[in-house]
């Protein structure tokens, strides 16, 4: 039976996490690599870094990160935060990148998804939706989460999947940081009205968020960030608390 | 020992590559490469494979001589290869994706669509499945029956023969997601991905 994954999301800024697991026993808790074999020594069953550095000149210093980390995680590897050329994107994964996450590129210009998924194929392509409610449907913002494109969430979702987009990384902007739980609203409209898997992103509070994503939201998989940083949970015990509700999981 | 990693432009195979060395240290050679020579000179070859059926077989004919190389290795000679995702689907006689597509031939059957059950079963089949070991085989060595490995496909093999089939996964219907016949090996499932547990499966294929 396939499991539910649950993937760990890290920030890296400049090459080093500014958010991630903050153990007093680590010895550098901002180098990415460490972090990532933290978690995927504990069970992550994928690890995915957000690359939030914001000057050009910096921008390669990712490369090296996922160099380094991909040596050592064997486990798959999404990277996102930046992309905005199949060029981009060819760089990433020679470097050990397993699959990208493209947002603003890809609404700004479909044919970036459309060029990759046929160029490395659509196991490899996920595309990011930051969405936020606006009265009874939800808007795609871009520029993280800064410029509203107001493309409407779902036709998107659908837009993407014929564009070969191999799975959605949906995240709510109303959600994002207030650990409140998913837009399981969201969620299920998107999962139900698409044929491939969606992450779910965005609010997650406490491992009953993570159990409504999957079970309400109809979420493939449940991404979070700041639960397991702070070791709030570890993603043991996440699994173990999935497993408990009988969820599917990698234990 | 040298294995070669053959490197035809079939997408990224960096994993499989860090994998290989991950596991091999300095005990063993491992090369990347399309170098016919080097091919032919190693003592067993890993056949990566992502993107469609189609490309993959497009890109290895793209390279002169590499299949009849290929061949020779595998068929003529019986040295051991080992076929991941795309690269295991290729021994197949034909595939479906995009187009109908000739395949490698080594074993006889076809590639075609996972059955979506009318969208009931999401495609591609993506995360980790348990495997269920359907007989010995060397590359299972130490794996437990229902060990979790990391799948993305869309597409399943389907041999004739289904005395080769070494393992299956469940979803949608019984997948094949392990061959072995004689020297070629293969897996459906990313033994490069799949943790602990598949870096245990690379072992094996180069313990051999």
């Amino acid at each position: 039976m396939l499991k539910n994954r649950i993937i760990p999301c890290l920030d890296v800024k400049n090459g080093r996490v500014v958010k991630g697991i903050n153990f007093v026993d680590l010895k550098d808790a901002g180098d990415p690599v460490e972090q990532a074999k933290i978690y995927s020594d504990g069970g992550a069953d994928e690890i995915c870094f957000l690359d939030i550095t914001a000057s050009n000149e910096n921008r390669d210093i990712i490369y090296d990160v996922i160099e380094k980390t991909s040596k050592k995680c064997f486990v798959p590897l999404t990277v996102g935060g930046g992309i905005r050329s199949v060029e981009d994107i060819k760089k990433l994964l020679n470097c050990g990148a397993d699959k990208v996450s493209i947002n603003t590129a890809a609404v700004e210009n479909s044919k970036v998804v459309i060029d990759s998924a046929k160029k490395f194929g659509s196991q490899c392509i996920v595309v990011a939706i930051d969405a936020k409610k606006n009265g009874d449907k939800w808007e795609v913002f871009t520029h993280g989460g800064r410029n509203n494109s107001g493309i409407d969430a779902l036709e998107y979702a659908k837009q993407m999947e014929e564009n070969g987009a191999g799975e959605l990384l949906v995240t709510s902007m109303d959600r994002d940081g207030t650990q409140v739980g998913y837009d399981i609203d969201l969620m299920s409209k998107i999962s139900t009205k698409i044929n491939i898997p969606v992450i779910a992103s965005g609010g997650v509070g406490n491992l009953d968020h993570l159990v409504d994503g999957i079970q309400s939201g109809k979420a493939s998989a449940v991404l979070a960030a700041s639960i397991f940083h702070y070791g709030k949970y570890s993603v043991k015990e996440a699994k173990e608390y999935l497993d408990s509700k009988g969820i599917p999981v990698r234990i | 020992m040298n294995i070669t990693i053959v490197d035809y432009n079939s997408g990224n195979i960096r994993s499989v590559v860090n994998s290989f060395k991950e596991v091999a240290q300095n005990k063993v050679n491992i090369e990347v490469t399309s170098d016919l020579k080097k091919i032919k000179s190693s003592d067993k070859v890993i056949l990566p494979g992502q993107g469609s059926f189609k490309s993959c077989v497009d890109a290895l004919n793209n390279i002169s001589g590499l299949v009849d190389t290929l061949n020779e290795f595998t068929i003529t000679n019986k040295k051991s290869l080992f076929g991941i995702c795309v690269g295991l689907q290729m021994f197949a006689d034909v595939g479906y994706e995009e187009t109908e597509t000739k395949g490698l031939g080594w074993i006889s059957g076809k590639v075609s669509k996972i059955d979506n059950q009318n969208g009931k079963y999401k495609l591609p089949h993506i995360g980790w499945n348990q495997i269920n070991i359907v007989k010995e085989s060397k590359i299972f060595q130490n794996i437990e029956n229902n060990s979790h490995m990391y799948f993305v496909h869309s597409y399943e093999f389907i041999p004739k023969d289904k005395n080769v089939i070494s393992a299956t996964t469940d979803y949608s219907s019984n997948i094949v997601c392990s061959v072995e016949k004689e020297n070629i090996f293969g897996t459906q499932f990313h033994p490069e991905k799949s943790d602990k547990m598949g870096l245990k499966i690379i072992n094996n294929f180069i313990n051999l």
